[in-house]
């Protein structure tokens, strides 16, 4: 996490301390700290109902935390309040644009609320319209428009009145593959440019491409801290997925790779899978097709993928990173299969 | 995208009255835009207040004749007037709600916005609705027979009241709206709020009609106190009482929900 900006003495974008806020008796969030230098770009990565929803509304005072203290660009987001919003800039989880309005008058809507003139609102628009690839789309209703350009409207919004520090909670859920790869690389112009952000969401995928700090968070706590490289090391790298043919035994195709992977094998008798991380990558998979033949053992399927957030939480918990009701857990596997795929249904690490 | 990060930051004075008013009309030109968009909004605008019209004058018309006048619909059309902002106005509720739904007022509330304003433009944008409803309403009701009968500064003093009134309800449903958080319920509860107190006032039928108990209800019911007010100023006679009692209620009324719902507007979800 290093200033993009050094030389100045510059405040950092966000510090927050012992940030603790309860709703009736769930506490999402139970003393969390962060930091963010002036310039970076920090992800927090966690499940529904991890708390990174509530701490984005912290910081962006639209929830007063029960204790502790934050600063967003050095302003108290509860005794200042009114001057974070004029450095901030939000894009909340869902798309939050009027869609009886279209692109341009959401925008300039949008700019004149955050005391631009007329004159400059106008410009603004067009030129975020422009950069958000809208342009053609700008005399449409948003209600017309397709998920990923709500999205790209509703970022742009957050663009608006070029916020010191910006906030994106989950801007590529809901999104379709195509739409989620244009979006990144949309923020990775955005945050070439120096600008400080703060975003949320549930791919590990996600973080890394974007992030230069992730930061794990799980029921209202951080549980790790990491550049994207660190935090894969320590998960083990790629994980390799195997599917034993209906009947056979997976813990054979477990005991025939056995020393291959970067950390212990996870099982699942069930559903006859076994997930092994993997440190090489893909030049691991002739050995693995070696000792198999070699074992004599015929497999349905198998893969090599990147780490998921379950890995991680597998990896840091001991546990998936199932959230404490099982609703959000399935609308997470429902938004990426391949996270929930494989998994055992408790701890499989040890 | 090299310009997108670096534009100067506005030296955004944010306080003042001026500030707030250009709040206000910015969010009253977003609420203007949706009533001419929204498709429920132009029914309730257009379809329903000439149904009511012509339905209750047709309907009940035959059957009721209020003393002092010799038309029903000289008697009917202050009331109706109020039957429709009123119904009207449950639609603010819905259209508040909605927007904490999507997330419009999280993104409102954190920008360097008047805290009034989402409120008060959406009230604004239901004044200028409300001019072009009783226009229409009037407009359709004189193609039936209904005459102004005491001169163009009461008609015009009973248009202003009635938009006054309009406002009244477009606050109470706003609050509502910020209250339930629930589009569909909201409008419900913004019908049912109005409904009995209609039914139990002068709007339609006389209060002297009624059973003594409901007389002593529909007298000091509020829309009995307002429409009392707007036929004094349509059909002529004394106006001076009746006028400042309705001026009273919705002074109260708006004395108390105006503070209720911008308090709950910058408190909702904290």
């Amino acid at each position: 996490m290093t200033s993009g900006q050094a030389g100045v003495a510059e405040r950092p974008a966000i510090r927050a301390e012992g940030l603790g806020k309860r709703f009736g008796r769930l506490q999402a969030l139970a003393g969390v700290d962060l930091w963010v230098a002036a310039g970076a770009v920090v992800a927090l990565l966690g499940p529904n109902g991890a708390g990174k929803t509530t701490m984005v509304r912290i910081l962006c005072t639209l929830l007063r935390p029960d204790a502790g203290r934050a600063e967003v660009a050095g302003l108290d987001v509860v005794r200042q309040a009114a001057a974070v919003r004029r450095v901030i800039g939000l894009s909340g989880q869902y798309a939050a644009v009027d869609g009886y309005l279209n692109g341009r008058e959401n925008l300039r809507m949008i700019g004149r609320l955050s005391g631009l003139s007329r004159g400059a609102a106008g410009r603004r628009a067009d030129e975020l319209l422009e950069v958000f690839d809208l342009a053609d789309a700008a005399g449409r209703t948003a209600r017309a428009y397709s998920g990923g350009m709500r999205r790209r409207l509703d970022v742009a919004a957050s663009l608006v009145a070029a916020p010191r520090v910006l906030f994106l909670d989950e801007p590529t859920t809901g999104l379709d593959p195509r739409g989620r790869a244009g979006l990144w690389a949309l923020l990775a112009e955005l945050t070439a440019q120096g600008a400080s952000l703060l975003l949320t969401t549930q791919y590990l995928e996600e973080a890394d491409r974007l992030a230069g700090t992730i930061v794990v968070i799980d029921v209202g706590r951080v549980i790790a801290t990491g550049t994207p490289a660190e935090l894969k090391a320590q998960v083990g790298g790629d994980r390799l997925e195997m599917q034993a043919l209906p009947g056979d035994d997976p813990a054979a195709l477990a005991a025939a790779l056995d020393g291959l992977g970067s950390g212990p094998p996870a099982l699942d008798n069930d559903s006859g899978r076994v997930v092994i991380p993997v440190a090489g990558g893909p030049g691991i998979l002739p050995e693995v097709a070696a000792r198999l033949a070699a074992a004599g053992l015929r497999i349905a399927d198998l893969a090599l993928r990147r780490p998921t957030l379950d890995d991680v939480f597998l990896t840091l918990t001991g546990q998936p990173g199932a959230p404490a009701d099982s609703a959000d857990g399935g609308d997470r596997a429902g938004r990426d299969g391949q996270a929930q795929a494989g998994l055992p249904p408790s701890g499989g690490t040890a | 995208m090299s310009t997108t990060i670096s534009t100067a930051r506005p030296a955004s004075a944010s306080a003042g009255p001026a500030w707030v008013l250009a709040n206000v009309a910015t969010v009253t030109g977003r609420n203007l835009r949706r009533l001419v968009r929204v498709p429920t909004l132009i029914v309730f605008a257009t379809v329903q207040p000439v149904l009511f019209v012509l339905l209750f004058t047709y309907a009940f018309g035959g059957a009721i004749r209020p003393p002092g006048v010799t038309r029903y619909i000289d008697y009917l059309l202050p009331g109706i007037w109020v039957v429709a902002i009123a119904f009207g106005a449950s639609q603010t509720g819905v259209a508040i709600a909605d927007d904490l739904a999507t997330g419009m007022i999280d993104r409102f509330r954190a920008l360097p916005m008047a805290r009034s304003a989402v409120l008060a433009g959406r009230t604004a944008a239901d004044a200028v609705r409300n001019l072009f409803v009783l226009a229409l309403m009037t407009a359709v009701g004189y193609a039936i027979g209904f005459r102004f009968h005491a001169g163009a500064a009461a008609a015009l003093a009973a248009i202003g009241l009635a938009v006054t009134v309009g406002v009244t309800f477009s606050w109470f449903n706003a609050l509502l709206g910020l209250l339930v958080r629930d589009a569909e319920s909201a409008g419900l509860a913004g019908l049912l709020a109005v409904i009995p107190l209609i039914f139990t006032s002068s709007t339609f039928v006389p209060v002297a009609t009624m059973p003594g108990w409901l007389q002593a209800f529909a007298k000091v019911n509020p829309i009995t106190v307002t429409v009392d007010a707007l036929r004094a100023l349509c059909l002529g006679g004394p106006t001076a009482a009746s006028v400042w009692h309705a001026v009273a209620w919705i002074s109260g009324l708006l004395a108390v929900t105006v503070p209720l719902a911008v308090t709950r507007y910058r408190r909702t979800a904290t």
